[in-house]
């Protein structure tokens, strides 16, 4: 065995370890600082309009429908939303933060009842300019909706360009939600 | 004799007229057993290596009817894995389809093949020949040495 061959066999399973051990580590710490989701799916819907809905609001009040968003004077928040959801609570100051900027937030409240809802919006407050009920989730999953919370933004052309499965957050609205807004207002 | 043989010829018919109900859609057991065979090739998205057939979420519940429904409507499997599709997208069957996203996941196993193939050619190539036998005159003074 020459030396060069020797040194091979050793270094090449090594190098193998140390190059497996680099990769885990980035996605382990990726995970840690939320850059990086092995459960999140890219949303079919970017890039085009929302399928057509039309969804009564809570308690006879006024719902919207795929028209009323489809050319929004400004881009604008679609957020999917529910009273019995953990993170949705945790998501509402971070909703209530964006409303006093002025960016509009359209809720849809899915698989709920009048009576919880009114007491969950009481609680975390109300930052929706409108909200409709899809009291069945056959919207939802129109959508590709597949839990709560999920936030779609929607240019003024009516197009969806981003979709957030689980709870915003202050990072994610640096990160993406910002940037969003300064390329599509 | 003949009341067996007309008996066994009429069971499939009595199988395929059995009526079953799954998540409240009733179906004739042909239908439902389509009706698994789909939800099976499909993944729940909520508990994501189950399948919508196996998993016990709501989401998931909501699909097995959308399916069962098809399937009474008669679409196709194709039109019904299409419906998953464009709301999912491709993540949501448990096969990835052939596309160039995936294109290197199919050829993992052709491309390995090849590798060892190739390994095994070039180290066959590097082996050093067996030393030719030796001679009488050789031989002769390995026996003097050992001696």
């Amino acid at each position: 065995m020459t030396p060069l061959r020797r040194r091979l066999l050793f270094g090449l399973p090594l190098a193998a370890v140390v190059a497996g051990g680099a990769g885990f580590y980035t996605i382990l710490r990726r995970m840690q600082s939320d850059q990086y989701d092995p459960h999140y799916l890219p949303s079919p819907l970017i890039g085009h309009r929302p399928p057509a809905f039309s969804l009564p609001g809570i308690d006879g009040a006024q719902g919207f429908s795929s028209t009323d968003i489809a050319a929004p004077p400004r881009p604008m928040l679609v957020n999917w939303f529910a009273s019995w959801c953990i993170p949705c609570l945790q998501e509402a100051p971070m909703l209530g933060l964006l409303e006093k900027t002025g960016l509009p937030i359209w809720g849809i409240a899915y698989q709920d009842t009048a009576a919880a809802l009114a007491g969950f919006l009481a609680q975390n407050g109300n930052p929706y300019q409108r909200i409709a009920a899809d009291t069945s989730g056959l919207t939802a999953i129109n959508w590709g909706v597949y839990g709560v919370p999920e936030t779609y933004f929607i240019d003024r052309d009516g197009i969806v360009r981003s979709r957030w499965a689980g709870a915003l957050t202050y990072q994610l609205i640096q990160e993406e939600l910002n940037p969003l807004l300064a390329k599509y207002s | 004799m003949r009341a067996i043989l007309l008996l066994l010829v009429l069971l499939p018919a009595l199988a395929a007229a059995q009526i079953v109900t799954r998540d409240g859609i009733t179906l004739t057991q042909p239908q439902e057993v389509r009706a698994e065979a789909i939800g099976d090739q499909l993944r729940c998205l909520v508990c994501q290596n189950e399948s919508i057939e196996a998993s016990g979420a709501s989401l998931a519940k909501q699909l097995r009817v959308i399916i069962r429904q098809r399937v009474i409507a008669g679409d196709t499997d194709k039109a019904i894995m299409d419906f998953m599709v464009q709301r999912y997208g491709i993540f949501v069957l448990l096969k990835p389809p052939f596309m160039p996203l995936t294109w290197a996941l199919y050829a993992m196993p052709f491309l390995a093949l090849f590798g060892g193939m190739l390994i095994a050619w070039a180290s066959r190539r590097n082996r050093v020949p067996a030393p030719p036998p030796l001679s009488e005159a050789d031989r002769a003074r390995l026996d003097e040495l050992l001696r």
